[in-house]
């Protein structure tokens, strides 16, 4: 039985569910250098959407990501404020829509 | 611990330094995995070194896979972070079955009828409630048993794929690609019906 929250969970999902979307192992395979994009100011997400993608539809993988981007971030010395910058410009890049 | 190239890690890995170079990857990896779970496991320094251990002997077994595409620590904390949550997930997960979860959501008694007590017109009201049931159809109609119990334990009871996975004798990956063509056969069969995902949103309130 569909309760409203599931309700909410599944219709969103289903508008967000694309034709070709990654699968884990694939998302995984790319991981390395989508975080090294995002550590170095870059934006991973344009460079490489359906990691993204996958990303914001697979919590497994996400998790394993911000893990992956902390453990850099400290031993690389990587400073927070550069990854604010860079999520920063991220954000109003969505925010623009597509140019 | 002395910088190395990705070159100098391969062969310093594989040749005659093989130790040293395995202790400083080693503590890289511990470190990496410290951080990644302070304040969430207990014994955080005997965890993250047999986390760091495990994750370690499958680096060593893989080095052959390295692509050179990042840097070689970076390739190498992906595969620790990865070994890593496996395993604390399956610790956290470890008591649950699939059946239990799948029945705590259909016992949950917040069936239909909790729609009704959002506040809105009774046409509104309406026009969701046959929302539901449509959905509710399409479901039934579409997807396999398997797929209606994964999505249950994924998406609406968070349970990692992959401990859904071990579950039903598959593996994360099956079950994102098993998860995915459910979605794309109901958002199919909705277009099908002459309706689209966004309006679906709409009348549930969410568009
Ligand atoms: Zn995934």
């Amino acid at each position: 039985m569909l309760n409203p929250e599931d309700l909410g969970k599944l219709a969103r999902a289903l508008d967000m569910t694309r034709e070709e979307e990654l699968a884990c192992d694939e998302c995984f395979e790319e991981l390395d250098r989508f975080v090294e994009m995002e550590l170095a100011g870059l934006d991973a997400a344009a460079a490489m959407p359906l990691v993204q993608d996958h990303l914001e539809k697979c919590g497994d993988c996400r998790e394993e990501h911000q893990a992956l981007l902390n453990a850099l971030r400290t031993e690389q010395g990587w400073t927070p404020v550069r990854l604010i910058w860079a999520r920063l410009r991220r954000f109003f890049r969505a925010d623009r829509g597509p140019d | 611990m002395k910088k190395r190239t990705n070159e100098q890690w391969l062969a310093e890995l594989r040749g005659r330094e093989r130790d040293r170079a395995t202790e400083d990857l080693r503590a890289v990896l511990v470190r990496g995995l410290k951080v990644t779970f302070a304040g969430r496991v207990r014994g955080l320094d005997e965890t993250a070194e047999d986390l760091a251990q495990d994750a370690l002997i499958r680096i060593l077994n893989n080095l052959d896979s390295f692509r050179g595409e990042s840097r070689f620590t970076t390739w190498a904390q992906r595969v620790a972070v990865r070994v890593a949550y496996t395993e604390l997930r399956r610790r956290r997960w470890r008591d649950v079955s699939l059946q239990e979860v799948i029945e705590r959501h259909e016992g949950s008694g917040r069936g239909l009828g909790a729609l009704t007590d959002r506040a809105s017109s009774p046409e509104r009201e309406t026009e969701r409630k046959m929302m539901v049931e449509t959905l509710q159809r399409f479901i039934a109609e579409e997807l396999t048993e398997r797929q209606r119990e994964a999505m249950v334990a994924v998406m609406y009871e968070g349970m990692p794929l992959e401990e859904a996975a071990r579950r039903i004798d598959t593996n994360r990956n099956a079950l994102y690609k098993l998860l995915h063509d459910a979605r794309k056969k109901l958002k199919k069969r909705i277009e099908a019906e002459g309706l689209s995902s966004g309006e679906v949103l709409e009348a549930i309130g969410e568009g």
